[in-house]
């Protein structure tokens, strides 16, 4: 088992968002997660990366073995757990190039792997940026500042293929995307598929899964997973919605 | 009245030492007149509801005892000394100042030719030069500065550049003011007078910085004359010692289509304040005016810009940036004005500062003076921390929260450095400048 989340229940200030939500995620696996605004999905994906503000009041996420829940968020990505944002920040002045770096010697440093020089650095990113085609002089800009909604989501494919991750959680990275941009996405995330590595990927769209099939699909409905089924029950969901899941669900 | 000549007194006496034996007489007069006016106004106060000094309080500089000898020279400095303090790039024409008085032997400048002629001031008012004559101190008006008034009664050496009708000087031109900052407190005035005729265009750079760690006053005034179509990009970076007080200023006056650019970096001096005046004089005559403030400990720092558009189709693009930590305070101020026949001045200002401890503080009050009806103004100031979302953001990509905020910060000052078109100057400042940028303690 690489995630396992059992009866999480976690809250923003006096709100509770997730109610008691259960998954297991085994390398190798790609699983969905679908459901509509505001139930939750993202906030399930910022869990797992750390972010400060939730708090867990009850449940357990264990990664490897571990508990997740007692690692800073710099040291979860350092143990190889990568979120993809649904809103990226803006970095002002920031390089991309250099956000990289520092980002790819963090993680390096504490797995024990020395520093990439300027050249095998540079080597690196040549060949992830061709990938998710991000040119040479977009690196140079500052991290997402003027970039484009799918430029921002291409960018977040980058850092996923830079860092290597073992667990990615991608939020809606297939949102606001053309048609090829769709496709150098699903691409990249295909690339990244093998048997030690998982994804979770939150999505509207059954679309997407049409390019990276999916072991399993979730719903995720009022902060906790009602619903799980094959590649079939996102169609079933494209085309009933979600007020029956809802009604079988009550 | 007694108690403030009582205060001047030591002024008066060095002012009346100065040698100034064989300067023509428009100069003693200048002179005098200076000195009258600086008694009658002393140093500024907060209590006459000035508002240009409403945020910072000259007092230390007023109570404190400065001694002043014109004569100084600087016996046993070399240029190992005195380029640890400064950038310098061998490319560049240097003069050099020590306690206001030229230091032949540490600069390089270049040969007057036809089309530029770099000397100290006091070389050009020996050698009777019009120029000098017809603009010293004629573009920095002393009747309401208490400050510009001192340093004028005091002028009697700086620098003199002076560019030729279409003359495109790229070297660029570097003015080094330092202080010597010696045990017993001193006052130097450093001054510099640069007009680029017609039609030309120079670079010129201004360094102040101390040499040793002791308390010093740096009173500076420069002038600059900036003629039709011509465009002159001016750096300034303020250096100065932890303990020093630097107040300076800077006038410029902009012909028809002139263009001046300037690039201010500030992080020195425990009480440092800046004043630089724009007068867009002339139709379509422009200005673009970028800074870095960076204050710690318990230093004070003041930018206080006025922009005076006066003649129509002028345009000014103010971009300034604070970085505040420890018990710092920083000061944003001044005005833009456009005047009734400035139709269709265009005018955009703009103060970031980020503020990284919950003990330092920013006043940014620029206010706007508008009396043209068909014009394009805007402005915008804005105080925060670093922002958290952000640092998430990085830390969920392996970045500890320490090289995280260092990024930003970096980033946050680097926006300003790269609108330095000077390439050494650039580096030195992402190199030197950019490298002691404070760090963040934060606690999540
Ligand atoms: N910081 C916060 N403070 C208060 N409420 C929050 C906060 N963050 C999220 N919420 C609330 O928690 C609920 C779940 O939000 P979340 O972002 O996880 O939804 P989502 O399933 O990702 O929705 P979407 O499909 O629109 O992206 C929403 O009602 C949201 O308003
Ligand atoms: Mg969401």
């Amino acid at each position: 088992m690489l995630l396992e989340i059992r009866d999480l229940h976690v809250s923003v200030g006096e709100t509770d968002i997730l109610k008691g939500l259960n998954l297991t995620v085994n390398p190798g696996e790609v699983h969905a997660i679908m459901g509509p605004n505001g139930s939750g999905k993202s906030t399930l994906a910022n869990v797992i990366a750390g972010r400060p503000e939730f708090t867990v009041v009850r449940g357990e996420v264990s990664y490897q073995g571990r508990d997740l829940m007692a690692l800073l968020p710099e040291e979860r990505a350092r143990e190889g757990v990568f979120m993809a944002f649904q809103y990226p920040a803006e970095l002002a002045g920031v390089r991309t190039w250099q956000f990289l770096k520092a980002s790819v010697d963090a993680v390096r440093k504490h797995r024990g792997m020395k520093e990439l020089s300027i050249r095998e650095f540079d080597r690196l990113l040549d060949e992830k940026r061709r990938m998710v085609r991000i040119d040479a002089d977009m690196v140079k800009r500052s991290v997402n500042e003027g970039y484009s909604g799918g430029e921002k989501k291409r960018n977040e494919v980058l850092q996923m293929a830079m860092l290597d991750p073992t667990l990615a959680v991608l939020d809606e990275t297939d949102s606001g995307l053309d048609i090829d941009a769709l496709r150098i996405v699903a691409d990249g995330v295909n690339s990244f598929r093998s048997p030690s590595k998982a994804i979770v990927m939150v999505t509207h769209y059954q679309r997407i899964l049409g390019y990276v099939s999916p072991d399993r699909v979730h719903v995720l409905l009022d902060g906790r997973i009602v619903r799980s089924g094959g590649r079939e029950l996102a169609l079933e969901l494209e085309e009933k919605g979600y007020d029956w899941v809802r009604a079988e669900a009550a | 009245m007694t108690q403030t000549l009582t205060r001047y007194e030591r002024y008066e006496a060095d002012f009346h030492a100065l040698d100034t034996a064989g300067r023509p007489q428009w100069l003693q007069d200048l002179r005098q007149t200076a000195w009258t006016r600086f008694l009658d106004l002393g140093f500024p106060t907060a209590r006459r509801g000035n508002e240009k000094w409403k945020y910072t309080n000259a007092a230390p500089i007023a109570r404190m005892e400065f001694g002043h000898d014109g004569r100084s020279r600087p016996n046993g400095l070399s240029a190992e000394t005195t380029d640890a303090a400064i950038p310098r790039h061998d490319a560049w024409s240097q003069l050099v100042f020590v306690d206001g008085v030229f230091a032949e032997a540490l600069s390089s400048r270049p040969e007057s030719t036809d089309e530029v002629r770099v000397s100290s001031l006091e070389e050009a008012v020996l050698s009777n030069s019009e120029t000098v004559e017809s603009h010293l101190a004629r573009h920095t008006p002393f009747e309401d500065d208490g400050f510009a008034a001192l340093n004028t009664a005091f002028l009697r050496d700086g620098a003199f550049v002076h560019v030729a009708a279409g003359a495109d000087v790229e070297t660029p031109i570097h003015l080094v003011f330092l202080s010597t900052g010696n045990a017993a407190p001193t006052v130097s005035y450093p001054r510099a007078l640069i007009v680029a005729e017609n039609g030309s265009r120079a670079t010129v750079i201004e360094s102040y910085a101390g040499l040793n760690g002791g308390r010093y006053f740096s009173n500076s005034v420069s002038e600059m004359v900036i003629g039709e179509g011509a465009e002159v990009e001016h750096y300034r970076l303020q250096e100065e010692s932890e303990a020093a007080f630097h107040v300076g200023s800077a006038r410029v006056v902009l012909g028809e289509g002139g263009a001046y650019s300037s690039g201010a970096f500030s992080r020195g001096a425990a009480l440092g304040r800046y004043d630089l005046s724009v007068l867009l004089d002339g139709p379509g005559s422009a200005c673009r005016l970028s800074g870095l403030y960076v204050t710690s400990g318990t230093q004070h720092l003041d930018n206080n810009i006025n922009i005076e558009h006066a003649k129509p189709y002028t345009t000014s693009r103010l971009n300034y940036k604070g970085i505040l930590d420890g018990r710092s305070r920083a000061v944003f101020g001044g005005t833009v004005l456009v005047r009734k026949e400035a139709q269709k001045t265009d005018a955009s200002q703009s103060d970031k500062n980020l503020v990284l401890s919950p003990y330092a503080e920013v006043d940014s009050k620029p206010a706007l003076f508008i009396y043209a009806d068909d014009v394009k103004c805007g402005h915008g100031a804005t105080a925060g921390n670093i922002d958290e979302e952000t640092v998430f953001y990085m830390r969920s990509r392996g970045m500890d929260v320490d090289t995280a905020s260092r990024l930003l910060i970096h980033g946050f000052a680097s926006e300003t450095v790269d609108t330095v078109r000077e390439p050494n100057l650039r580096a030195y400042l992402e190199s030197q400048f950019l490298d002691t940028l404070p760090g963040r303690r934060l606690e999540f």
